[in-house]
């Protein structure tokens, strides 16, 4: 998956200034930002639901999974009859098959005829994946997939997520908690205001903070990545 | 279309989840069904009037000094309300205070003497007292109305009655005849037969009293072809305009065939507008808009399978209830392929409008509120006949009620149901460019209120 120099304006607002971005098979890369950074806007353009008003994106064969910030599966459904809505939208050939997949990989095989509304969160968060991997794709696309999860349900969340970016599929989430990000992003590509401050492993980001904000360097990753966001005058 | 099929099924599926929303889209066409069928298959009811006729027995009405026969006020009235007889003024007035009748006539007890000095040199004023309880507009209205034509039909009789005894005066006084009088009929010789006999006279008198005696017969002649024609105008005093009713436009259906296309519009705009602008909505509720139309189902595709689910549930509930009302007012079943036509027609034209709103909003909540503040003044207004308001304002329902599918869903329904209705083309014609419009209005609306 390939963006170049990606800008997005909404009315005299720009939302992206000229993000670039780059993922390979099997990466797990993470986008941080403050609220308003323009993360959903950079996912929503890889998706293909919105369009750049300049620069470019190019993804490898395969489809474009994309797992939007709130669950969108239909609540007065059971688990199975919504990946078998969703996998006959796809157009899967064998729509029975590629469901009964879905539910082992979720591990809801048990729960398959319960209305989707009576899960918990953190089980219709995984739904929610599990419709956008239905289409087999090379890239999957997670935004904010973590929010409103308690820690139990975050740690089996991105257990499943690492599964997938182990099994080559190319993984890009964004998140606004710096030590998700940091735990389990193998990049992180840092947006605020639109702009792209940062491109690179966690533990170069540290590095980075700890140059930029050094009176900051003692405290914490969090307080820290502040008093850099600050000095770079967001 | 692959993705339509199977959104139309998931949609159906969730409506059967629904045991609540599914239950009144069948009980609602029902309940309407039986209500207005009730209406329409029993007469009104007469109103109850309490009566208290106090003039005393055996008072006639006296033309002439000659008394009419009995009016028999009581069964003239009695024939038209329902009355409560009742002994006194008191127990009348408490009746209609407690509602238990919508009012009270009282013929007092002059009435008569009062009607016998209208043809004396100091006429009265005859007077019926009517006690009335106005607790609300419409009931105040209702009264007035039942009071007013029960007396106006009163006056009539009295009218005609005296009118018919003028008659016969005058019919004496031109062609003679017996006259009762205290027991004994007396003979009146009458105009015609005076000049018959004066003329017969005339030549065996001296030719002196000849000219005299002409002018008598001459007179005599004159009087009686005069009064000839007096007789008709003294009948059309009675009712001096008579209603000569032509029909010059507006092919109305028979009432109770207009009730049932009312229902049936009602129920089909309702279950329409209201299941296409949610289901609509929900797709953006479940935050699933944005998942489908990227590249699952284009906007279009969704759009039609909206409005396609308002048709099949619409048609199936109207069907329902059309052939609900057979158990009342039997529908020819031979015009079934017209109704067919009729509510697909409709129901598309409805399912667009739904979907335009349903576009326009992102709860549910808030567009079946949106849906039914729309929907409801519309098909009221629709209701509105021309000349219940005044012309200005008619013209602005005319428009406002033309830019929304229910009037001409009404009128293609009544064009349907009515064996002996008006053309059905119009309406399906004005349907189809309210479809379209719709149609193009909601695609905008989506894509403009598209929210990532």
């Amino acid at each position: 998956m390939r963006a170049t120099g990606v800008v997005k304006r909404f009315g005299e607002r720009e939302a992206l200034r000229g993000v670039s971005l780059e993922a390979g098979p099997g990466e797990l890369v993470a986008i941080i930002g403050p609220n308003g950074a323009g993360k959903t806007t950079l996912l929503s353009i890889l998706a293909g639901i919105a369009r750049p008003d300049e620069g470019e994106v190019a993804s490898a064969d395969g489809a474009v999974g994309w797992v939007p910030q709130q669950a969108a599966l239909y609540r007065r459904l059971t688990v199975e009859e919504n990946l078998l809505l969703f996998a006959r939208l796809e157009g899967r050939e064998d729509p029975r098959a590629s469901t009964e997949e879905m539910l082992e990989l979720t591990g809801l095989g048990d729960r398959r005829g319960e209305i989707v509304a009576r899960l918990s969160g953190g089980n219709q968060q995984r739904i929610n994946i599990a419709i956008g991997l239905l289409s087999r794709p090379a890239v999957l696309l997670l935004d904010e997939p973590s929010v409103g999860l308690d820690p139990r349900q975050r740690a089996r969340l991105w257990d499943f997520v690492s599964a997938l970016a182990g099994s080559g599929t190319t993984v890009i989430f964004s998140t606004h908690d710096i030590q998700e990000a940091e735990r389990y992003g193998g990049r992180v590509l840092v947006l605020a205001d639109g702009e792209s401050l940062f491109d690179g492993s966690a533990k170069g980001l540290r590095e980075a903070v700890r140059s930029e904000a050094p009176e900051a360097a003692d405290r914490d990753f969090e307080t820290a990545f502040v008093a850099y966001l600050h000095h770079r005058g967001h | 279309m692959r993705g339509v099929r199977w959104l139309l099924l998931k949609d159906l599926q969730i409506l059967r989840r629904s045991p609540l929303q599914a239950m009144l889209l069948v009980a609602y066409p029902i309940l309407i069904a039986v209500l207005v069928g009730f209406a329409i298959s029993r007469e009104p009811g007469d109103p109850r009037v309490a009566f208290l006729n106090e003039v005393p027995p055996n008072t006639r009405i006296n033309v002439g000094g000659e008394e009419l026969p009995k009016a028999n006020v009581r069964e003239q009235v009695c024939k038209r309300v329902e009355c409560v007889f009742v002994e006194d003024r008191e127990e009348a007035r408490e009746k209609v205070a407690s509602g238990d009748v919508l009012a009270a006539l009282i013929l007092p007890a002059n009435l008569v003497n009062k009607i016998n000095s209208l043809s004396t040199l100091t006429p009265g004023v005859p007077a019926v007292e009517v006690l009335v309880n106005e607790e609300n507009a419409v009931k105040a209205e209702l009264v007035d109305d039942r009071i007013t034509t029960l007396l106006a039909e009163a006056n009539l009789r009295i009218a005609r009655r005296i009118g018919n005894e003028g008659g016969r005066y005058l019919g004496l006084i031109v062609n003679g005849g017996g006259f009762e009088i205290l027991g004994e009929t007396v003979p009146i010789l009458g105009l015609r037969a005076s000049a018959r006999i004066l003329e017969q006279v005339t030549p065996t008198l001296p030719p002196k009293l000849r000219p005299a005696l002409r002018e008598v017969t001459q007179f005599a002649t004159q009087a009686r072809d005069n009064l000839d024609v007096a007789k008709p105008l003294i009948d059309r005093l009675a009712q001096p305009i008579a209603v000569e009713k032509v029909v010059v436009g507006g092919d109305s259906p028979p009432l109770e065939i207009f009730a049932i296309a009312v229902a049936a519009t009602l129920t089909l705009a309702f279950v329409v507008v209201l299941l296409v602008a949610g289901s609509l909505a929900l797709e953006r509720e479940e935050n699933a808009f944005s998942r489908l139309t990227r590249g699952l189902v284009s906007s279009g595709g969704l759009l039609a399978e909206k409005v396609l689910l308002g048709v099949v549930v619409g048609l199936v509930v109207t069907l329902l209830m059309l052939f609900g009302m057979q158990v009342f007012s039997p529908l020819e079943l031979g015009r079934v392929p017209l109704w067919l036509v009729a509510i697909l027609f409709s129901a598309a034209a409805l399912g667009a409008a739904g979907a335009a709103l349903g576009a326009a909003a992102r709860e549910v909540r808030a567009v079946s509120l949106l849906a039914f503040m729309v929907t409801l003044p519309i098909a009221l207004l629709s209701l509105v006949p021309s000349g219940a308001v005044g012309p200005g304002a008619f013209d602005a329902i005319r428009i406002v009620t033309a830019l929304f599918p229910f009037k001409p869903a009404l009128e293609a329904i009544a064009a349907a149901i009515d064996e002996a209705g008006s053309g059905i083309g119009g309406p399906l014609l004005h349907l189809t460019v309210l479809f379209a419009a719709y149609a193009a209005i909601a695609r905008v609306a989506l894509r403009r209120f598209a929210t990532i």
